[in-house]
């Protein structure tokens, strides 16, 4: 049922939207709102109230109260009053067994009173204490509003939006569009309805949701946040109309004055066939009663008594001041309060006004400003507390049901404090966050207690304004990965790829037993890119290098390389790598694959501190680099190459700028995996050419699970797996490293107080254990597995491993716990493989 | 945590820029006993007021700074690359 054409209105008529209601064709018109075209359609019970399950229908239209909450296409507690109406969506009732029409849970509001006090979940329910499973389980499916789809997964497309402007104006009636008309400067204006043509930047409809610190103001508009700085806020929030209380105040039918005009003025809707007007609602409305052809039934100040009656929850009659009026719309006003959360937040004062009876903002922070109705540019009588008159149900808070009789029963109880009584009863704490119930409740407290309403006060305002889907602030799914310029080669391999911090690395292509044989036997070849690569150069660098590490590095001759760790002045290992002098003044520094950023930060902190003549320069993403690793790695290299790759000519340790298959390379004689080996690091851009080319010449590609292995039958420690943030040098038995006499370095304070409870060492045994699978001796824990593997050369497990330092002897016996049982192991100190690095160096 | 921190090289920045390195300590010299050196490594004024403390404008243009920043307030009084403390052995 429409109206004739109105003037306002925002629909057209000319283009019908079809959706579904409850699996039922609903038509509406673009430019309705869901609850619209619903009421159009001859809805006006909108849902099911949070406790009692009473009828409920539109009251504020503004997207305030709770009462139009229902799930649109899957997302719940949309408030359709405001929800523009789109094509096919699928709209349900909620928080409903039944329909809203027909809830079987509205029982609870006939016979669940002496039941359900308020705060009933503390003290019920609690005997016997075998059944609490039981009520739990019923409680469960009870509590709570709306449903959320748990196989919906991430459907919403979320974005942020960063701004920076002069002047930011929230609110878009007359005090913000004259506020922005008057500002200097970049001007952005945020308006949570249509929107309008202006000189200045309009957001719409968007709504602030909080003034943080430092003048941030997020703001949503669609699935769009935009986090917004300002040099000046002014904030024209307006103000919230406020219901009254009284005895049925929740009918179906009684509705404040704003709902009224826009359902005329903007949907051509009548609101009502016969209405009673209280309060200053008639004023603003006299042009909407007589479009809508609404009969008046009579017009009344705020009486000193009311009371509503009504028939399946629908007003049928008030009693005003004694006399019994047929009705089915009551429309009352109980005046109006500054909406002045925002401000709050900012770290303005709320003060209460008694002449007006309104909280308003005061002390208002810098850059922050308030106009119109939001700073208390009202003029009204305030409204009494409470109504007289009995009957039905007085609510002080429709979101969470609590009626007057819950707050006094508190104020019995001790809630004496706004704060204590919101916890205990919940009022102010439902959907609308107190923006229809703040008030009310302070006035309440004020009269129960007799006192004022400044000495009651508010509750804290929190963000944010309105609810807002969760996806808003999580932002888009944005995962970022690291790919090696050889991603697409592991690809094209089959390579079972993981995650390894931020990289994704090719764990193995297939086989890695066959991998680990490869580079045993003949050539195997692996993608090392992601190790961290940096370059220190200048002057100073060889001694911020000393500096930074308890290891030498002033005397290490260009072209060689040498090990080193890094410790905290607590003298806690970091992070290690390998470090080459190119020449006298620049150093190349590698890192493990995930410290490379904390290690550059790192450095440069320090040299923030001490001021060494050096440049720091990060170059991993320049750089691709490959393990070209096994018995015939020379072999294989020697006809891509015209370098000298003679054993005395390019000895273990060497580095040297080469040539390979055309691709210039830092080659590096490191061996990590333990066979003669060459570590090439190329241009980026070069990197597949490269690997083309080694593949080609017969390496075989192995993976991270090969290179696992390898490693650790030579006993060499990964950082951050077989290291904690508790080891350091000596405890690692990596004491070799440490150069004490050095004037300083990074961790020297820290080496005469290093304590060493556990040792780090290998093992051999015969069943594999988990990693961090226990060390037991005498039944008691002493010590942890951190790395083990099957090992074909070795004919068995190795693992590395903490024990006491008693055990940390050559042959030591010691057991490890696996699936519950002791299995004996021995400890070894010596690599388990090739212990003398022969073939290292050969 | 939302207010603007001003890095030398870039001006005003949102602060979740960068990356909060903690008070400036006094690192002991040679020879700390370990009471010094664990006052040096574990433990921090923690005052509530004005503090001069580390940061580096990680998502920027990677400086280290010293801002003065009131801890009550988060009223950052100022930013500088401070001087640094010179290559010598720590007395």
């Amino acid at each position: 049922m429409r109206l004739r054409s109105q003037p306002t209105e925002r629909i057209d008529r000319s283009r019908p939207i079809t959706f579904s209601y409850a699996g039922r064709e609903v038509t509406g018109f673009a430019g309705d709102t869901v609850g619209s075209a619903l009421y159009a359609a001859g809805r006006r019970v909108f849902s099911r109230s949070f406790k009692y399950h009473r009828p409920r229908g539109l009251v504020c239209c503004s997207g305030h109260c709770p009462n139009c909450m229902m799930t649109v296409d899957g997302v719940p507690n949309v408030r359709v009053c405001v929800e523009p109406l789109q094509p096919d969506i699928d709209v349900r009732d909620q928080n409903v067994l039944g329909s809203a029409d027909r809830d079987l849970l509205g029982i609870v509001d006939k016979v669940g009173g002496p039941f359900t006090p308020v705060g009933f979940y503390y003290r019920t329910m609690i005997r016997p204490r075998r059944a609490w499973p039981l009520y739990e389980k019923v409680l469960r499916n009870l509590a709570g509003l709306g449903r959320v789809d748990e196989t919906a997964n991430g459907h919403g497309h979320y974005d942020t939006v960063h701004r920076r402007v002069d002047v930011l104006v929230v609110g878009g009636g007359p005090a913000g569009r004259a506020a922005a008309r008057d500002a200097e400067g970049e001007v952005l204006l945020v308006d949570d309805r249509g929107g309008h043509e202006a000189p200045y930047e309009v957001l719409a409809p968007a709504t602030a949701l909080a003034i943080y610190e430092g003048g941030l103001v997020p703001v949503a508009l669609g699935n769009i946040l935009y986090r917004i700085r300002a040099e000046r806020i002014v904030v024209a929030t307006g103000a919230l109309e406020q219901p009254l209380l009284f005895a049925g105040n929740d009918l179906v039918g009684v509705m404040l004055p704003e709902a009224f005009r826009r359902m005329v003025d903007e949907w051509a809707l009548q609101p009502g066939e016969r209405a009673v007007l209280v309060g200053d609602a008639a004023a603003g409305l006299k042009l909407q009663l007589a479009r809508a052809g609404v009969e008046i039934a009579a017009v009344s100040p705020v009486p000193t008594s009311l009371s509503a009656q009504g028939r399946k929850g629908r007003l049928r009659s008030v009693e005003l001041d004694g006399v019994r009026i047929d009705c089915d719309l009551l429309v009352v006003s109980g005046g109006l309060q500054p909406a002045y959360s925002l401000l709050a937040q900012a770290g303005a004062r709320i003060e209460y006004e008694p002449r007006r009876g309104i909280f308003v903002p005061t002390e208002l922070p810098d850059g922050v400003e308030v106009v119109g109705a939001a700073a208390g540019e009202i003029e009204q009588v305030p409204a009494p507390a409470v109504l007289d008159g009995h009957g039905d149900k007085c609510f002080v808070c429709i979101c969470e049901d609590v009626t007057t009789k819950d707050v006094k029963r508190a104020l019995r109880e001790g809630f004496d404090s706004i704060e204590l009584a919101k916890r205990y009863t919940t009022v102010t704490m439902g959907p609308c966050q107190g923006k229809l119930c703040q008030l009310a409740s302070t006035r309440l407290l004020a009269r129960e207690t007799d006192t004022d309403e400044s000495a009651i006060g508010t509750t804290t305002a929190r963000p944010p304004w309105r609810p807002i889907e969760l996806g808003l602030l999580a932002g888009p799914h944005h995962e970022p990965a690291k790919l090696t310029p050889l991603h697409d080669r592991h690809e094209a391999l089959g390579a079972e790829v993981i995650w390894t911090g931020a990289w994704r690395r090719a764990f193995q292509y297939g086989d890695p037993a066959a991998e680990v044989r490869a580079v045993h036997e003949s050539l195997g070849l692996i993608d090392v890119s992601t190790l961290g690569k940096v370059l220190v150069e200048g002057p100073g660098a060889a001694e911020l290098l000393d500096r930074l590490y308890p290891n030498r590095f002033s005397d290490l001759k260009p072209g060689r390389i040498r090990y080193g760790v890094l410790t905290s002045d607590g003298g806690r290992i970091m992070d290690d790598g390998t470090v080459a002098r190119l020449d006298d003044e620049l150093f190349y520094v590698t890192t493990t694959s995930t410290g490379s950023e904390g290690v550059v930060e790192w450095f440069e902190w320090w040299n923030a501190i001490w001021g060494y003549d050096a440049e720091i320069v990060n170059v991993t993403g320049a750089l691709a680099a490959m393990n070209l690793a096994g018995p015939d790695a020379r072999e294989a290299l020697a006809p891509l190459t015209h370098a000298d790759l003679a054993s005395d000519s390019f000895r273990y340790l060497d580095a040297k700028e080469i040539t390979v298959a055309g691709v210039p390379c830092l080659a590096l004689r490191i061996g990590f995996v333990g066979e003669l080996g060459y570590e090439l690091h190329c241009p980026a851009t070069d990197a597949g050419r490269l690997w083309d080319a080694l593949v080609a010449d017969g390496a075989t590609p192995f993976g991270l699970e090969a290179q696992r292995v390898l490693r650790l039958e030579k006993g060499h420690v990964i950082v951050g797996q077989d290291t904690d943030s508790e080891s350091n040098l000596v405890s690692a038995r990596m004491q070799w490293t440490i150069k004490d006499d050095k004037f300083d370095f990074v961790g020297k304070l820290a080496v005469p107080h290093l304590d060493v409870r556990e040792k780090l060492v290998g093992f051999t045994t015969d069943v594999l254990p988990p990693e961090g699978a226990q060390v037991v001796r005498d039944g008691r824990i002493a010590g942890r597995v951190t790395s083990a593997r099957f090992s074909e050369r070795v004919g068995g497990a190795i693992g590395l491993a903490w024990v006491d330092p008693d055990s940390a002897e050559e042959g030591a016996a010691i057991s490890i716990r696996v699936d519950g049982s002791a299995h004996p192991a021995a400890v070894t100190l010596a690599p388990f493989y090739d212990p003398e690095g022969a073939l290292l160096r050969s | 945590m939302s207010f603007l921190l001003t890095c030398p090289h870039c001006g005003s920045r949102p602060v979740d820029e960068f990356h909060f390195q903690g008070e400036v300590t006094r690192r002991p010299g040679p020879g700390a006993s370990l009471r010094e050196l664990t006052d040096y490594v574990y433990f921090r004024d923690n005052v509530a007021g004005l503090q001069r403390e580390w940061w580096y404008h990680r998502k920027g243009c990677k400086t280290w700074f010293v801002a003065e920043r009131d801890t009550r307030t988060n009223d950052v009084l100022r930013t500088l690359i401070p001087a640094p403390t010179g290559v010598a052995a720590p007395q």
